[in-house]
Order: C-alpha cells, then structure tokens, then sequence
C-alpha cells in the first residue's frame, strides 16, 4: 500500500502590498487593506501595518495568520526588553530582533514579507527590508508583497540613490519632502491596483516624524 | 515539538525549576522549530520553492605577498527577480576576520553572526584570539551537524593570526578546504577565468586589488545572478581594510570605454547596407 501524502498545506498566501520610504527627518510606511484567498476576498478593511515600538512600525504581507503570530512574538520579545532595560528598543535593534525571529523559523518559515520602518537615534528614516526567512538589510525604500514587482521599479525611477556599498561614499538620503513621499506613496497605489488583482481597496499610511505617528487613508479601486 | 539547538548557545539546563511549554521559548532562547511532517525534504523542497530566499552571487578570495585580497559582487536574486543591488556580501566577523556570503542570504547573514559571537567568546575565554582555522571549523561544524536539511551556505573564511595570513573555504555540504585562490558563487567560473591568468603571488596591493575588481566585473558581466557593486577589501597584519566600492556599470566604460564614430565612417556604413 502506497504512503498517503497529506493534500493539505500549512501556508496559504494572503495577498497584499507594503512600501516604506526613508526621509531626512521622518519615515513613510503604507499598506493597501485587501485580504484575499485565491479569487476571493476575505475582507476589505485588514490592516497589514502594526506598530511594535514607539519608533519602529511592521508592515508584513503574505499569510496573514503568519504574520499576526509574527507581530505577538515580537510584541512579547519587546515587553521583555523593555522591562529588562527600561527603555523602548531602538528601530535597528527591532530590525535584528526581527531578522533572528525569522532565522529561528528557518525550517517551517513565517510565510510573511516583511519592511520594518522608524527613525533611527539620530531622528533620520530608516526602513529595513526582510525576505522571508530573516535576511535583511537598511535601504532607502523598499516594496514587499504581490504588487512589489510593480511598484519597486517605478521607486528605483524616482527615488534611486547611490548604494551604500560605494567607496568613497556618496550621500545616499531621499531629497524628497515628507508630503512628496506621500504623494509617491499614493500613486505606487494608485498604480498598483490598476495591475495586480490582490491589491487595492483602501490604502493605509503611517506618517512616522519627530512629532510622533499619524494616519491617512486613501480609497483604492475596489474590483 | 521537536527543538534541535546546535548552536551551543543555550544554557543546556533549565534556570527555573518549573518548564511549561509557554514559557520555554522566550525565556530559555530560541531553538529551531522543526515541522512535523512524513516528507521532511519534500516540505523543505516546496517551502523553498514558495519563500525564494535570495540567492545568487560571485565571490572571491586569495592570498598573495601582502596578506588576503577579498572581493565580491552585491545582487541578491529571488528566482530570477532582483531583490537587492546593495546586499553586503563580505561580512565583517571581527576587525582582522572576513567571511563571504554565497548561497542564501538569510543563512550566510545569520551563521556569520553567529561565528563573530563565538569567535569572541573564545577571545574572552582564552585571553587571546582565536585562529582562522578555529574560526573556520566552528563554522564547518555547525552547517555539517545541519547537513541535508536545506540550508544553502557557500562561504570563506579570511584572515591574519599569528601563523599569518589564512583563507579556508567552508561550505553546507559540510566541506572544509584550506587554500590560497578560490572564487565562489554562480559567477565563479568567470572570475576564475580572470584570477587564474592574472594571478602571482608577488604582486603590490594595489595590483592584486584590481586583479579582484575586474575578476569580479568580469563574472557580473556575464553571469545574470551577479551585479551592483563590486566590493574589495584586503585583510593585512593590522586587520581588514576596505579599499573600494564600484558599481560594476560605471566600471564597464571605465574598462572599456566608447570611441565615438566619425562622421564619415557613418556615411559608408548606410550607402554599404
């Protein structure tokens, strides 16, 4: 008798997009709200975007109950520092925690696409990008999820930087003002859910600056 | 569950007297979860095939008169979409020890890190520094006690102790080889090309970082997976130096730069068509 094979997998992909974009003195991450299942949409109004530390704010996409295992991990992880240290964790430290946390789920991996966005202790933007098994590293600005292949080349147009890998370095911060990142925010979108079927319904965008975190909404096609 | 830690980090005994599931992760430090499942390398296979971990690359790395020369290319692929042009693939261990990334980024980032931890672990329980060959067998040991379960990891070791210069390569296979010339990745057969026909031992440390700059150039031309910046670096008796970064576009007009036409060779080539 020949072995059963179980016809059922532990992952299931969500859908979904999230960019985040570095300033001088603030940070932009967005997320459209859609979650699907194959054809289906599940609901219109799921946010993808969690707030872990008062300076470093998750935006995952892919398998949504994943991703919410992810987000309490780390919330517990942080509870603990901070009463072991008695300090918020900083956002490249928050970024580390985050890259390990994958790495240890090396062998049934957290199907979630991670860009972890905050301000650094110098009051400057920095966003991490994740692949899915805890690789990482500080960018400018990155897209993870079924509309990044659409979005991140039209970034790499607008907001290219020199790599920060060159020698003798060449200053690498985005120009743009915080409402002219937004704007690009809004049109990656915009444009994004005209192409990929996964993407669009509202837009979710959390403004991060030295005066603390806001919320702006946008509506996104709903078909 | 099932939790396998071979990373010797752990403390093997419990702090607390009582060990109930809820509490064991996050106060004992994490352990590798391990599926539960009939087909362990099926799972592996399929999960691969579905997260796609960046991959893809050229390094290299070879001793000459003035200590090691390390060089290496900055793409990460994610089946065949560039995820990254600025991925830092040589990875500083400590100040007087390189290691290069090959393979998957998330295992060569994590196992590296994990190596500098040791490495000053041994520092401080030893009271002096540990060798390359110690640093590269504490590698090799752990990707070997993993072996066969997927992890991808092509990687070497650079660096000066007390016996001199040392470069091992160490890979997932479990493979250790010490060595003088090696170049790694999906590149490395046209680095190889390069390094091989320009190489002697003694050559200045300017010569031998522009025989790794054009080995590197060389495979990005040629080789889809590998491309963005080529990093050099040279590890010397006081520790590693980075001495350039170029991105690989700039470098190909640089090494090949355009002649302009003159107007009258145009003019016979249409009237010639």
């Amino acid at each position: 008798m020949t072995k059963q094979q179980a016809n059922w997998s532990p992952y299931d992909n969500n859908g979904g997009t999230c960019v985040a974009i570095a300033g001088t003195d603030y940070c932009v991450i967005a997320a459209d709200t859609r979650m699907s299942s194959g054809y289906n949409i599940l609901t219109r109004d799921y946010s993808k975007i969690n707030q872990l530390a008062d300076k470093s704010v998750l935006a995952s996409s892919g398998f949504q109950a994943d991703v919410r295992a992810l987000q309490k991990v780390l919330a517990a992880k942080h509870l603990q520092y901070q009463h072991q240290h008695n300090k918020q964790m900083s956002c490249p430290a928050m970024a580390q925690l985050l890259s390990n946390t994958l790495y240890y789920k090396r062998f049934f991996p957290y199907y979630a696409f991670n860009v972890l966005g905050g301000l650094d202790h110098e009051g400057k933007g920095c966003v991490f990008t994740y692949d899915a098994v805890g690789s990482y590293e500080r960018v400018g600005y990155s897209s993870q999820g079924s509309g990044s292949t659409l979005i991140t080349p039209f970034l790499d147009n607008q907001l290219k930087s020199p790599s920060p890998l060159l020698l003798p370095a060449r200053d690498a911060v985005t120009p743009l003002s915080e409402s002219e990142a937004i704007d690009l925010v809004k049109t990656c979108f915009a444009s994004a859910t005209e192409r990929d079927i996964y993407t669009g319904d509202k837009l979710e965008i959390l403004i991060m600056n030295a005066s603390g975190i806001r919320q702006e909404y946008m509506e996104l096609r709903k078909d | 569950m099932m939790k396998i830690d071979f990373s010797g980090l752990a403390a093997s005994a419990p702090l607390c007297g009582n060990t109930d599931e809820l509490n064991n992760e996050i106060s004992t430090g994490q352990k590798f979860e391990l599926p539960i499942a009939d087909d362990f390398d099926g799972f592996q296979r399929e999960a691969v095939q579905m997260v796609k971990p960046a991959k893809g690359t050229t390094t290299l790395a070879f001793i000459f008169k003035e200590g090691v020369m390390v060089a290496a290319d900055s793409r990460a692929s994610m089946g065949g979409y560039i995820s990254s042009q600025s991925v830092k693939k040589i990875i500083e261990i400590n100040p007087y020890m390189l290691g290069t990334m090959a393979g998957g980024a998330a295992d060569c980032q994590f196992w590296h890190r994990n190596l500098g931890i040791k490495c000053r672990l041994h520092e401080l329980a030893n009271k002096r520094r540990i060798s390359v060959t110690g640093a590269s067998k504490l590698l090799a040991n752990i990707l070997y006690s993993y072996r066969g379960m997927g992890l991808s990891v092509g990687t070497m070791i650079a660096g000066w102790d007390e016996t001199g210069p040392g470069l091992y390569y160490v890979d997932s296979e479990g493979g250790r080889l010490k060595g003088t010339r090696f170049s790694v990745g999906s590149g490395s057969p046209y680095a190889y090309g390069v390094l091989d026909s320009g190489y002697r031992f003694d050559m200045s440390v300017e010569e031998g970082a522009e025989l790794a700059r054009r080995a590197i150039y060389h495979a990005t031309f040629r080789d889809g997976a590998s491309g963005g910046v080529a990093s050099v670096y040279h590890v010397g008796p006081n520790g590693w130096k980075k001495l350039s970064g170029d991105d690989v576009g700039e470098l190909h007009y640089m090494y090949y730069p355009v002649e302009p036409a003159s107007v009258e060779q145009e003019m016979t080539e249409v009237s010639g068509s």
